[in-house]
């Protein structure tokens, strides 16, 4: 009998050392003459649990975790023998954590082999695509603009509309964009779905290929993703092989191939024209808009840009229908999210779920509250642009509206859990000296008004003029807003202002009273 | 990749090869990023040499060129430690306590984030993200990821990057 495990190459599991798991089980295997077949997959998100181990048995796959080397061999004794061990997690599918979400998008992600197409199509994989080539261009934008779906990658402009205007632009050449350039702290759902479901996202791009009649596109993943880089090669090569990409993509008339695209560090190149110069091999400055990248994209030609999990949502929308997708989720926010719970978090990891889910619920029950044990203080979600938000928030419902209406923005979908350790001050001083590394430079209120924003928040925290200082950064805050040129600028003062409003004491003001929330 | 590969692993500056580099990039579209990636995945950096030389076969202007790779981070004109050591110094970092182990591996590396130990052992720099969030603090040693760093965990990877 050969044991058939599951160990991920998820870089999550790879960082607290799912390799070395892997090498202790196969020597373990090989000391007691048991044969092996171990599939690396991604992972299922679940992180405080990596490195998660799952055996086959006709029952379903059962999960162990977290596993350290030096359990290797307890392991393999448990799963020969009756399978109690102090690590058994029980039926994966089962796991309250995982049991509790939707999965759409990252259905298969942690499930499948991320290289292997076939695992790919087993798993109902390519049935978007099929049903993409039979309603043809036109119907295929139309099932999008239906879904509901918005952008993933935190602007949340509707995915349908944006195709539809590439569709309707006419050029002799036309791209498809991914924006894989995903920086913001707190968020890992794209590195998540290259590392353990490329398909899915190739997939969702070809769909937008045929859907507006663009011949070539480009995953531009950033450099601090190595991993999914790889990933995403291998899947490519194997698609090409396959008859997923290339010409007459899946037996159609279409023809669409794509190749990845590493960036180099800079956070600015997420936003999407900044993205398309540095494509073009340029300083990833950002573009005045209109434009639009829709009329003119990369190398001026229309262009469809989108974040990875807008692509890898496409798929879905078309195999079960716009109306399917569209049931999932509250007001204009549809569908579902990949919520991703990080930093100081019990039970941190990637939770997709109907749109609706209160920022409580998120943090306190599905996360556990605090790693550390202390009290939750403060949360930023959407990224390093994102308000922080204290417990008296914790009402406001995961959708893109309901954050806008308190200051804030869902972003990406990071949640970053804060203890009572923590200095609001500082993390405002923070959120300026961000902006100051990582401005494009372009525009003066980013690029100066970060810099003069340091100071000011420096000379609050000193007690020098502190009143007049508070005006002056709310002023400073108000002019980055307004007068930016992208979100990086634009944004920067929500996680100041919302740390200023709602923690004034952290910046010696005397603190807010709860009851005038 | 080039963050995988160890700096004594890396071929010392040759013309013949970085031209030999830029041209199997120049007939791609948008080709500037991969050339300079492939520069300095062999050299470990990218000598000021090779703006002319990338100028002349794109036919921009070396003003261009230099503007380019002083924009991004990941570019150096120096050659780094014989390791490279990044520690992630965003929020979901910061709030799993990476502030006080960043200051740490300076005082032990002698070095503040961006600095090169004396011995030209290692290079400490700070990365804004690793997507490793849901087990901070992390950090890259060479290309190779470590999440839920603690001081015994940093520890043993400054020594290792010392080596």
């Amino acid at each position: 009998m050969t044991l058939r495990l599951f160990i991920p190459v998820d870089a999550g599991a790879l960082a607290v050392g799912a390799e070395e798991v892997a090498t202790a089980i196969r020597a373990a295997a090989a000391r007691h003459n048991v044969a092996l077949d171990i599939v690396r997959t991604g992972s299922r998100g679940l992180y405080w649990l990596e490195p998660m181990v799952e055996v086959e048995t006709p029952v379903g796959r059962i999960a162990y975790g977290p596993v350290a080397p030096g359990d290797a061999d307890s392991l393999l004794g448990a799963i020969l023998g009756n399978g109690a061990h102090p690590l058994r997690q029980g039926v994966a599918d089962d796991i309250p954590w995982l049991k509790r979400q939707t999965r759409l998008t990252f259905a298969r992600c942690g499930v499948v082999d991320p290289r292997s197409l076939e695992d790919y199509r087993a798993r109902g994989g390519g049935k978007g695509l099929e049903r993409a080539l039979a309603l043809g261009a036109e119907a295929t934008v139309e099932e999008v603009v239906q879904s509901g779906l918005r952008g993933r990658g935190g602007a949340g402009f509707p995915t349908g509309i944006k195709w539809r205007t590439v569709a309707q632009t006419k050029a002799l050449q036309k791209y498809i964009v991914c924006n894989a350039d995903e920086g913001d702290s707190g968020t890992f759902a794209d590195r998540m779905i290259m590392e353990g479901d490329p398909f899915v996202l190739i997939e969702g791009m070809a769909i937008a290929a045929i859907a507006v009649g663009a011949t070539k596109g480009y995953v531009y993943i950033r450099s601090e993703y190595p991993h999914a880089a790889a990933t995403m090669d291998a899947a490519i090569a194997a698609a090409r092989r396959g008859g997923l990409l290339g010409n007459r993509i899946a037996a159609s008339a279409f023809n669409f191939d794509m190749e990845v695209r590493v960036g180099a560090g800079a956070y600015v190149c997420g936003e999407e024209t900044s993205l398309l110069d540095s494509l073009e091999g340029k300083r990833g400055l950002v573009r005045a808009k209109p434009p639009l990248p829709a009329h003119k994209g990369l190398f001026g030609l229309p262009t469809v840009i989108n974040n990875v999990l807008s692509f890898a949502s496409a798929p879905i929308i078309l195999d079960k229908g716009a109306a399917f997708y569209r049931d999932f989720g509250m007001g204009k926010s549809r569908g579902t999210m990949p919520i991703q719970l990080a930093g100081n978090m019990r039970h941190g990891g990637l939770f997709e779920t109907a749109f609706g889910i209160t920022l409580g619920e998120l943090v306190d029950e599905v996360g556990g509250g605090t790693r550390s044990g202390r009290p939750v203080r403060a949360v930023q979600v959407g990224g390093p642009l994102g308000a922080y938000f204290p417990r008296a928030l914790f009402d406001t419902p995961f959708d893109y509206e309901a954050f806008a209406a308190r200051e804030g923005l869902i972003g990406h979908g990071g949640v970053v859990v804060f203890d009572d350790t923590v200095d609001m001050a500082k993390q405002a001083r923070f959120a300026m000296e961000f902006c100051a590394i990582e401005s494009c430079g372009k525009c003066t209120p980013c690029r100066v008004g970060s810099t003069r924003g340091m100071e000011v928040i420096d000379r609050i925290i000193n007690g020098e003029n502190r009143a007049a200082n508070m005006t002056l950064l709310e002023d400073l805050c108000h002019t980055l807003k307004f007068g930016s040129l992208c979100a990086l600028g634009g944004f920067t003062p929500y996680p100041v202002m919302s740390a200023l409003t709602h923690f004034p004491e952290d910046f010696g003001a005397p603190p807010r009273l709860q009851a005038a929330e | 990749m080039q963050q995988g590969r160890r700096s004594e692993d890396r071929a010392p500056w040759d013309r013949e090869v970085a031209l030999r580099l830029i041209r199997e990039h120049v007939n791609r579209e948008g080709p500037l990023l991969p050339i300079l990636h492939a520069l300095q995945g062999e050299f470990g950096y990218i000598d000021t040499a090779a703006e002319p030389l990338i100028a002349e076969t794109l036919n921009i202007t070396r003003a261009e060129v230099h503007g380019v790779i002083t924009f991004y981070h990941d570019f150096r004109h120096q050659p780094a430690g014989r390791h490279l050591l990044k520690l992630c110094r965003a929020e979901a970092c910061q709030s799993a306590g990476g502030d006080p182990l960043a200051a740490r591996a300076e005082a032990q590396l002698g070095v503040r984030m961006g600095g090169t130990a004396a011995d030209g052992s290692v290079t400490l720099e700070p990365v804004y993200c690793l997507g490793l969030c849901a087990t901070a603090p992390s950090a890259m040693l060479d290309g190779r990821v470590v999440g839920r760093l603690d001081e015994s965990r940093l520890d043993a990877l400054l020594a290792e990057a010392q080596q």
